[in-house]
């Protein structure tokens, strides 16, 4: 009980901060939108490949979504920072409210920013012919929540460990960047030659591109819908974990 | 890190010791972590205040963060702002505060839920005088209400005031303890503190008066040497007959009663001497 009082509390601070500067709910969904205008003109012409299997359009919108779980909570860090030098943090780790509380509340506060930018991405790409599932999308809203949740986490663990802003960026992008390419969401990852292929099988967002792409099309039989879920919702609960630790050990 | 800082981040549970044990109001530091979090509060030295939001909303969160209902929350809120008289701005964000007024807010978010224990950092640093002076108040009268206080201050004038029992640390290591009168009474007798035209003639000073058997203590500073004496005022004309004697010049001549500063200086001042002489 006091667990959930004390999410909720911190996830109402946290909303609070954002919603005083809404700008940047918006500026990071730019990245996405840029995608859309200039970027899946090109895959139309590809519509006869066969690894997209339709519409070009159908296969890049759950992916870019994706892509906005990552890079869209990549940088959430940089407040949790602010936080810590100005000793916010240390304020409330000297409070009863429980640690995992204050993280949590951050984490929760993305994703419900993530899943606003992921249905005002999905209204945009109507018109460029987008034909989605319903429930589908619904279901996954949840997994995209999920990756933000993992990135965020990361995000937040790497914030604590370094306590400064300046390497916080470059090791969010190293990461982010290959991730992101390995788990084709730009591009179908059936173009590639055998070893990225390989190598995308231990990309764990790989798993999340394609439970997406199989909800948006309906193909709720498809066992890498089960698949993507278990390894994203796993891969959040590690990352969080882990992201916690920092925090308890961010005192000493 | 400062010791006496890493001490009260320690006590307030937010550092794990490596060794060794604490009780905290009769609790166990290792095992009760979570009944010294209810009773302590703690004011960093980076105060900790939530810049973004008004003074207001961080008095509220932090009375719900112990566990209070909003209506609670509001009515403790709403008590310390009468009590430290931050009506006027409570309703503006934090990041407009003066220095004075942030540092209020802090300390009233450190004791917002009614600690019997308050830990401070160092309450009252780059403060100007009359926010300080307007503190000690505050620390006085909560001391009144039978509160007990723990502060850290670099400020010897300000653990007179305010302090029952002090702690000198230097190094790390805890030299001295007392109440003010006790640590005052080792300094002995009275300071005398003269001043050279320069540091060189300061030593040659040093070097003479050591001949003075009833000076307790000699010790050079930059220009200065600084005496501790019993009976200081009629010292004075001997001494500076010998320093005549030796024809240095002497700039200025003070002499002042014990204070804690003079304590401070003749536990750390000592050591340093002879972090000195080792090497």
């Amino acid at each position: 009980m006091t667990m959930l009082r004390d999410v909720r509390l911190m996830f109402i601070r946290n909303m609070q901060h954002t919603l005083r500067n809404p700008v940047f709910v918006f500026a990071s969904m730019f990245q996405p939108l840029l995608y859309l205008l200039l970027f899946m003109p090109l895959l139309n012409s590809l519509s006869g490949v066969s690894a997209f299997g339709g519409k070009p359009v159908n296969i890049f919108i759950p992916g870019l979504l994706v892509m906005q779980a990552l890079f869209g909570s990549a940088f959430v860090g940089f407040s949790l920072i602010d936080d810590i030098r100005t000793g916010v943090i240390e304020r409330f780790m000297v409070t009863p409210v429980k640690r995992s509380a204050i993280l949590l509340g951050r984490v929760l506060r993305d994703a419900v920013i993530l899943l606003f930018q992921c249905i005002l991405i999905t209204l945009v790409a109507l018109p460029f012919g987008l034909s989605v599932n319903a429930g589908g999308f619904l279901i996954s809203l949840l997994l995209y929540a999920l990756i933000g949740a993992s990135m965020a986490s990361m995000s937040y663990g790497f914030a604590l460990i370094y306590k400064i802003e300046d390497p916080l960026a470059p090791t969010l992008n190293t990461i982010a960047l290959p991730v992101t390419l390995l788990s084709g969401i730009i591009l179908p990852i059936s173009l590639a030659p055998l070893w990225l292929q390989d190598m995308a099988k231990f990309d764990p967002f790989w798993y999340g591109v394609n439970a997406a792409r199989n909800l948006f099309a309906g193909n709720f039989q498809s066992i890498q819908i089960a698949e993507g879920f278990i390894i994203v919702a796993g891969l959040a609960i590690i990352i969080f974990t882990l992201a916690l630790r920092s925090l308890k050990k961010m005192a000493s | 890190m400062a010791l006496a800082s890493l001490q009260l981040r320690m006590l307030a549970t937010l550092l794990c010791p490596s060794g060794g044990e604490a009780m905290v109001l009769g609790y166990d530091l290792a095992e009760q972590q979570e009944q010294i979090r209810q009773n302590v509060g703690y004011v960093s030295q980076a105060g900790g205040a939530d810049l973004a939001s008004t003074g207001l909303e961080n008095l509220v969160l932090q009375a719900q963060l112990y566990g209070l209902d909003v209506l609670t929350a509001k009515k403790y809120a709403a008590e310390f702002v009468d009590r430290l008289q931050m009506d006027s701005f409570i309703g503006r964000p934090a990041s407009s505060y003066s220095g004075g007024q942030k540092r209020r807010l802090d300390v009233a978010l450190g004791m917002i839920h009614h600690p019997q224990l308050l830990l401070l950092d160092e309450p009252t640093s780059g403060l100007d005088p009359q926010s300080r002076a307007y503190l000690w108040e505050q620390i006085w009268s909560l001391k009144a209400e039978g509160v007990t206080i723990f502060l850290t201050t670099q400020y010897m004038d300000e653990a007179d005031r305010l302090c029952d029992r002090i702690a000198i640390i230097d190094n790390g290591v805890i030299i001295v303890t007392g109440t003010p009168g006790e640590l005052k009474s080792t300094v002995g007798g009275d300071t005398i503190i003269f001043e050279f035209p320069q540091e060189e003639v300061a030593r040659k000073a040093e070097a003479a008066l050591r001949q003075n058997a009833k000076l307790e203590k000699i010790q050079a500073m930059n220009s200065s040497v600084h005496l501790y004496a019993k009976d200081g005022e009629r010292m004075m004309p001997e001494i500076l007959r010998s320093l005549d004697a030796k024809s240095l010049e002497v700039q200025s001549i003070m002499l002042s009663r014990p204070s804690l500063d003079d304590v401070f200086l003749k536990y750390t001042g000592r050591s340093l001497r002879e972090d000195e002489r080792r090497k």
